[in-house]
C-alpha cells in the first residue's frame, strides 16, 4: 500500500513536472505561477446554487474532475449545492462568504445572470466583483406545430393574428428570450406559466396543448429532432452565436436555420435596431451565449486567478475533454481568459434605461411585480 | 426486443455489475435509514464516484441506490414514527401504532415483502410498458392532471377520522400553506411576509417531519417510556409475510396504482402513498382498526412506493423529464456517464433501458431481502427509554429538514409546523388530510390554470377528464359510506358503552378547542385577504379555497363555541387519555420549548455548539445519564454530524457567534 502509494506519488509528481516542462516551453512565464500557487493537500468547493441533477449541477459535476486534474497540487474539486431563490440565495452566499484563496469558486447560469439584470429584489450579489475564469455557450432553436402550416422563418408573418400559445417557466426565466424575440417580430404569443422545466414545455407541445416551443441545443438534439423527422416539429430558427465582434452568426450546431437577427431583417426589411433588439440581445448573451461561468471571488490575487485561467484553458484544450464534451456540453467552443471575461462583460453591462424599458415591459405585458 | 432483453439480463448478472449493484444498496440502505435524506443525498454522494465508471456499471449503482431507497426508509417510518421519505408517510399511520403494541418485527416484514413484490412488480411492468408508454404519456395533459389531483383529494374523505367538517378544514390548512410563495400563473409571491424563505414555498420534506415526527416524538417524550413495552418482539417476523399473502390482491392493487402515478410526470411520487392508503380503507369492511395498527395499512403504501420507481423511470428515460427529486439526480447521473435519455431509450438503446429494468428488479431482490433479515434485530431499538432516543432524533430531525433548502430558516419552519402537529394531534385536525392537502395545492392550481388555458373550460369534456371524474366520484361515494358505516357503528358502540357505564371520556372545558379554532378561522381569514391584494389569476385559488374554508371552519368553531360536547367534533386529547389529570406527565409545550430552545441557540450559536449544549443538558436532566455517557454520546453524535457534512459537502447551520468572529472548521 505504501510502495503503492510512494509510485503514485512518483508519478503525480513526474506528471505534474512534465506539465511544468511543457508549460515553460510555451510560454516562459508561466512557470513562476505554478510554482506560487499551489492546492495540493486542499480542497476546492465550487458553490453551485442549484439543486443536485439538474443541467448546472451536472455541468459542474462533468467539469470538477477535469479541471482538478489541470489545477496545480490536483486537489479535489467538490460541488457545494445551494439551491433556493432562483438561484440567487447561492450566489448572495458567495458574495459574502467567499475567500478570495482560490478555493471557493462559484458556478452561474442564465437563471443567476437574469434576476442581476432585472434588479431583482433578492439580489445582493454583483458581478461586477468577480472574476470570470470560464463562460460555456449553449444555444437554442425556436420550432414550431405543422399545424400552424408554416415551412420556415419567412412565413412567421402568417402567423400573425393566429392563436400562438407558448408553455413557459415563468416571465423572468430563460424564457424571456423566446417571448421578447416573438414580441420584436409582432406574433402575438400567449404564454401559459407554472411550467416545472423546458422538459415539460415540450411535453405540452408533444400533447398539443401549444403550438410554438424553444429547447437549448441538447435537448433539441436529443428529443425535438426525432419529433422533426416523424414530421411533428417544424424548426423554424436558432437564437444564433456571437462572433468575435460580438455580432449574431448562423450557430454552427445547425447551418441551415437562420438566427434570430437574419429573421429580424426578413420580417422588417431591415437590420436589427432599437431598445427592445438591444435588450433581447443582452438577454439572449446571458442566458446562451455566456450561459454558464466559473467565477472567482473579490479580492482574488491575480496570480491564483491566473492559475485558475490556466488550468480551466487546459481543461477545455485536453483531449480528454473533447472526448466526452458533447454529449454533456453540445459543440460550442468554451471561452476562457480574456474570452470569457469579455463574453460577461457584453452579457451584463446593461444599461439603466434599458433595464428600466425590460423591466417596464415585464410589468405591463406579463404583470411581473418587482 | 426479446434479444434486448436477454443482453440485458447477461450483462445485469456479471460479476462487477452485480457487485456495483450490491455497493448501490448498500449505500442506498446506509443513507434510507436516516430520516429525510433519502435518494438526493444518496445519489449526490455517488455522483462524484461515477466520473471514468463504465456506463452500464455506474448504472448498476445508481439504480441499486434509488430502488433501495422506498425500502429503507420503512425503519423510521415504522419504528420511530417518523416518515423516512415522503414515499413512506402514509406507512407511519398504523406501522408506528404496531411498532407501539410491540409488534414492530410483523409491521417491518410485511412492509420489506410488500416493497420487495411492489419493486419486482413495477419492473415488471416497466419491461412491457416502456416499449407503448409513450402514447399513454401523452394522453395525460394538463386537463388529466387536473383531475387527477381531484381523486387524490377525495381521499380526504376516507382520511378524516370523526369529523369530516375537522377533515376538509385540515385540509384547507393543507392547501393553503402549499400555496404559500410564487403563484403559478403570475409570479405574485402570496402571504410571504416578504421573507425570501417563503417565496419558494416550504418544503415537503420540512412539512412532513413537523407534522407527523414532532408530535410523536413530544409524545413519547411526555409519556417517558420506550416506544414499545411489550417485552417480546421476534415474533411475528413470519406473521408479517404471511399478511402479505393474506392480502396479496391489496397489495396488487396498490402496486398498480403506484406504477399508474409514478409515470405520470408532474404529479409526483409524494402522493402514491396516500392514494393507496386511501385505497385501502376504503376497499375493507372492517376499518375500525386503521390509524391503530392495522397490517393493510403498512402493506398498501409499501407496495405502491416501490412499485413507484419503476412507473418513475418511463418519463425520465422516455422523455428526460424526472417525476421526483432522486429521479432529477439519477438523470444527473446519467447524463454524466453519457447516456442521454430521449425516445432513443426503447429503440437504439434498449439493451441499456432494459439493463435499467433488470437491475432494478435485483436492487429490490437484494435490498428488501436484507432489510428483512436485519428488521427483526433494528426493532429492538423500540425497547429504549426513549429519553436516550430523543436527542438524537431530534438532531436528525433537524439535520434532515436543514437538507431542504440549506436555511436555518428550514428549523424555524420545523418547529412551527411542529408546534401545528401538536395542536391537531391534541385536538384531533387529522394531519393525513392536512398533508395530502399540501402535496396537491401547487399541482391543483398549476393543472387547472393551465387546463383552463390550453383548452378553455371545454377541458371538462375530455374523455380522460370524464373517466377520472367518475372514478373520484367513485371514491367519494366509499368515502360517505365509509362515514356513515362509521358513525353507525359508533352509534351502536355508544348505546352499548351508555349500558355498560364504560363511556370513552369527553372533554368538557372546550376552551382551548375553540381557541385553536378560532386560530385555524383566522388563517383563512388572513389567506383571503392576502389573496385580494393580488391579481386575478395570482388569488383565485387561494380566494376560493378560503372563502370554503371559511365557511367549514366557521361551522367548526360555532359547534365548539355553542359547547356541543357530544358533537364529533369535541375531542381532546388531553383529556380523553388522562393526562391533564395525571401530574407525572409534562405539560404540551415542556418538550416544544426544548426544540425552541435549540433552534434559538442555532441562530446564536451555530448548529454544532448548540446540538452539544442540547445533548449534556437533556441527557443530564431529562435521561439522568452519568457524566462519562453524556460525554460518550455528545461526542458521538457531534462527530458524526461534522463527518456527515464534510462528505456531503454540507455546511451546517452557522449562527450570529459565526458571523462575528471567525471559528475553525467544523465550528465556523
Amino acid at each position: 500500500m505504501n510502495q503503492l502509494s510512494k509510485n503514485r506519488s512518483w508519478i503525480d509528481a513526474m506528471k505534474g513536472f512534465t506539465i511544468i516542462a511543457a508549460i515553460s516551453l510555451v510560454a516562459g512565464t508561466a512557470t513562476s505561477v505554478q510554482a506560487s500557487v499551489d492546492f495540493a493537500d486542499e480542497r476546492i468547493e465550487w458553490v453551485v446554487p442549484f439543486k443536485e441533477g439538474g443541467g448546472s449541477d451536472t455541468w459542474a459535476r462533468f467539469f470538477a474532475p477535469l479541471i482538478s486534474e489541470n489545477l496545480p497540487g490536483q486537489p479535489p474539486v467538490v460541488v457545494k449545492n445551494i439551491p433556493g431563490g432562483g438561484s440567487t440565495k447561492g450566489a448572495n452566499y458567495f458574495d459574502r462568504r467567499a475567500e478570495p484563496t482560490g478555493l471557493e469558486i462559484l458556478g452561474t447560469s442564465g437563471s443567476t445572470q437574469f434576476p442581476y439584470l432585472l434588479g431583482d429584489r433578492r439580489v445582493k450579489y454583483d458581478y461586477k466583483n468577480w472574476t470570470p475564469v470560464l463562460a460555456s455557450p449553449t444555444g437554442g432553436v425556436f420550432y414550431v406545430s405543422p399545424e400552424l402550416g408554416i415551412k420556415s422563418a419567412e412565413d412567421l408573418v402568417k402567423l400573425r393574428g393566429e392563436s400562438i400559445k407558448y408553455a413557459s417557466q415563468g416571465a423572468t426565466s430563460l424564457d424571456l428570450v423566446p417571448l421578447l424575440a416573438l414580441e420584436i417580430l409582432d406574433i402575438d404569443v400567449h404564454a401559459i406559466f407554472g411550467m416545472k422545466g423546458r422538459g415539460a414545455g415540450r411535453l405540452a407541445f408533444e400533447r398539443g396543448e401549444v403550438n410554438v416551443d424553444y429547447q437549448t441545443t441538447s435537448a433539441y438534439l436529443q428529443k425535438v429532432l426525432p419529433l422533426v423527422e416523424e414530421g411533428k416539429a417544424v424548426p423554424i430558427m436558432s437564437w444564433g452565436v456571437l462572433d468575435d465582434n460580438g455580432d449574431l452568426k448562423r450557430d454552427p450546431t445547425f447551418p441551415d436555420l437562420p438566427h434570430f437577427a437574419e429573421v429580424y431583417e426578413m420580417i422588417h426589411g431591415s437590420k436589427p435596431e432599437g431598445t427592445a433588439f438591444k435588450v433581447w440581445k443582452a438577454f439572449f448573451v446571458a442566458g446562451f451565449a455566456a450561459q454558464k461561468g466559473i467565477f472567482l471571488p473579490n479580492n482574488t490575487d491575480p496570480e491564483v486567478i491566473e492559475a485558475w485561467a490556466k488550468a480551466v484553458e487546459d481543461t477545455v484544450a485536453s483531449q480528454d475533454f473533447k472526448n466526452k464534451a458533447k454529449a454533456v456540453l453540445g459543440s460550442y467552443p468554451q471561452a476562457v481568459q480574456a474570452k470569457a471575461s469579455k463574453a460577461f462583460k457584453v452579457a451584463l453591462d446593461m444599461d439603466e434605461s434599458d433595464r428600466a424599458w425590460v423591466r417596464d415591459w415585464l410589468s405591463t405585458r406579463y404583470h411581473v411585480r418587482f | 426486443m426479446i434479444d434486448a432483453f436477454l443482453a440485458a439480463l447477461a450483462t445485469a448478472t456479471t460479476g462487477t455489475h452485480l457487485l456495483y449493484l450490491v455497493g448501490g444498496v448498500g449505500l442506498g440502505l446506509a443513507i434510507g435509514i436516516f430520516p429525510g435524506l433519502g435518494g438526493i443525498a444518496g445519489l449526490s454522494l455517488l455522483l462524484p464516484f461515477l466520473y471514468g465508471m463504465e456506463p452500464t456499471t455506474a448504472l448498476a449503482m445508481l439504480i441499486g441506490l434509488v430502488a433501495v431507497i422506498p425500502t429503507s426508509d420503512t425503519f423510521t417510518s415504522v419504528l420511530m414514527g417518523i416518515p423516512g421519505s415522503s414515499g413512506s408517510q402514509a406507512t407511519v399511520l398504523d406501522g408506528f401504532p404496531m411498532a407501539k403494541r410491540g409488534e414492530a418485527a410483523r409491521a417491518l416484514a410485511a412492509a420489506f415483502s410488500s416493497s420487495l413484490f411492489g419493486g419486482i412488480f413495477g419492473a415488471l411492468v416497466l419491461t412491457g410498458f416502456v416499449l407503448v408508454a409513450r402514447p399513454v404519456i401523452l394522453a395525460f395533459g394538463s386537463a388529466e392532471l387536473f383531475m387527477l389531483t381531484l381523486l387524490g383529494l377525495s381521499m380526504v374523505g376516507v382520511l378524516a377520522g370523526n369529523s369530516l367538517l375537522k377533515g376538509l378544514g385540515a385540509c384547507g390548512i393543507g392547501l393553503l400553506l402549499g400555496s404559500v410563495g410564487g403563484a403559478p400563473a403570475t409570479g405574485e409571491y402570496r402571504m410571504t411576509f416578504g421573507n425570501f424563505y417563503l417565496m419558494d414555498g416550504l418544503p415537503l420534506v420540512v412539512v412532513g417531519l413537523g407534522i407527523f415526527a414532532l408530535p410523536e416524538i413530544i409524545d413519547l417524550l411526555r409519556q417517558n417510556r420506550a416506544i414499545s413495552e411489550a417485552s417480546e418482539l421476534g415474533k411475528g417476523w413470519l406473521t408479517g409475510v404471511s399478511d402479505l399473502i393474506k392480502h396479496k390482491w391489496l397489495a396488487l392493487r396498490c402496486a398498480v396504482l403506484g406504477c399508474v402515478v409514478g409515470a405520470l410526470p408532474g404529479l409526483g411520487g409524494s402522493v402514491v402513498d396516500w392514494i393507496s392508503y386511501g385505497h385501502a380503507v376504503q376497499t375493507t369492511k372492517d376499518k375500525e382498526h386503521f390509524g391503530n395498527g392495522d397490517v393493510r395499512g403498512v402493506i398498501a403504501p409499501e407496495s405502491s412506493n416501490n412499485a413507484k420507481e419503476g412507473g418513475a423511470l418511463i418519463p425520465t428515460l422516455l422523455f428526460g423529464i424526472p417525476g421526483s427529486g432522486s429521479m432529477a439526480v439519477f438523470l444527473g447521473g446519467m447524463i454524466l456517464i453519457g447516456i442521454e435519455p430521449g425516445p432513443s431509450m426503447v429503440t437504439t438503446n434498449l439493451d441499456i433501458t432494459y439493463t435499467i429494468v433488470w437491475s432494478l428488479a435485483l436492487a429490490n431482490l437484494v435490498g428488501a431481502g436484507a432489510c428483512l433479515m436485519l428488521s427483526k434485530w433494528v426493532a429492538r431499538i423500540t425497547t429504549i427509554p426513549y429519553a436516550l432516543m430523543a436527542p438524537f432524533m431530534i438532531t436528525i430531525i433537524c439535520f434532515a429538514a436543514y437538507q431542504a433548502t440549506r436555511d436555518l430558516n428550514d428549523l424555524v419552519a420545523l418547529v412551527g409546523i411542529g408546534t401545528l402537529g401538536v395542536l391537531m394531534k391534541r385536538f384531533d385536525w387529522p394531519r393525513p388530510a392536512f398533508l395530502i392537502g399540501f402535496v396537491l395545492a401547487s399541482g391543483m392550481e398549476t393543472y387547472l390554470y393551465q387546463a383552463v388555458q390550453f383548452d378553455g373550460w371545454q377541458f371538462l369534456t375530455k374523455p380522460g377528464v370524464l373517466i377520472i371524474g367518475t372514478l373520484t366520484l367513485i371514491s367519494i361515494f366509499f368515502a360517505a359510506r365509509h362515514t356513515s358505516d362509521n358513525s353507525k357503528s359508533k352509534a351502536t358502540e355508544n348505546d352499548r358503552a351508555q349500558d355498560t357505564e364504560s363511556r370513552p371520556k369527553r372533554a368538557t372545558n372546550l376552551r382551548p378547542q375553540t381557541l385553536f379554532a378560532t386560530a385555524i378561522f383566522l388563517t383563512f381569514a388572513y389567506g383571503l385577504y392576502d389573496a385580494l391584494q393580488q391579481s386575478f389569476l395570482g388569488s383565485v385559488f387561494t380566494a376560493s379555497v378560503c372563502a370554503v374554508m371559511l365557511v367549514i371552519s366557521g361551522a367548526v368553531l360555532f359547534k365548539l363555541a355553542s359547547g356541543r360536547i357530544d358533537d364529533p367534533v369535541n375531542h381532546d386529547k388531553e383529556v380523553v387519555e388522562e393526562y391533564v389529570s395525571n401530574q407525572g406527565i409534562a405539560s404540551l409545550f415542556h418538550y416544544l420549548y426544548w426544540i425552541i430552545g435549540l433552534v434559538i441557540s442555532c441562530y446564536l450559536f451555530g448548529f454544532l455548539i448548540s446540538v452539544t449544549g442540547f445533548f449534556v443538558t437533556f441527557l443530564l436532566v431529562k435521561a439522568r445519564t452519568s457524566l462519562v455517557r453524556t460525554a460518550m454520546l455528545t461526542s458521538s453524535i457531534v462527530v458524526f454530524m461534522a463527518s456527515l457534512s464534510h462528505i456531503m459537502v454540507l455546511d451546517l447551520p452557522n449562527g450570529l457567534l459565526q458571523s462575528a468572529i471567525a471559528l475553525p472548521w467544523p465550528l465556523g
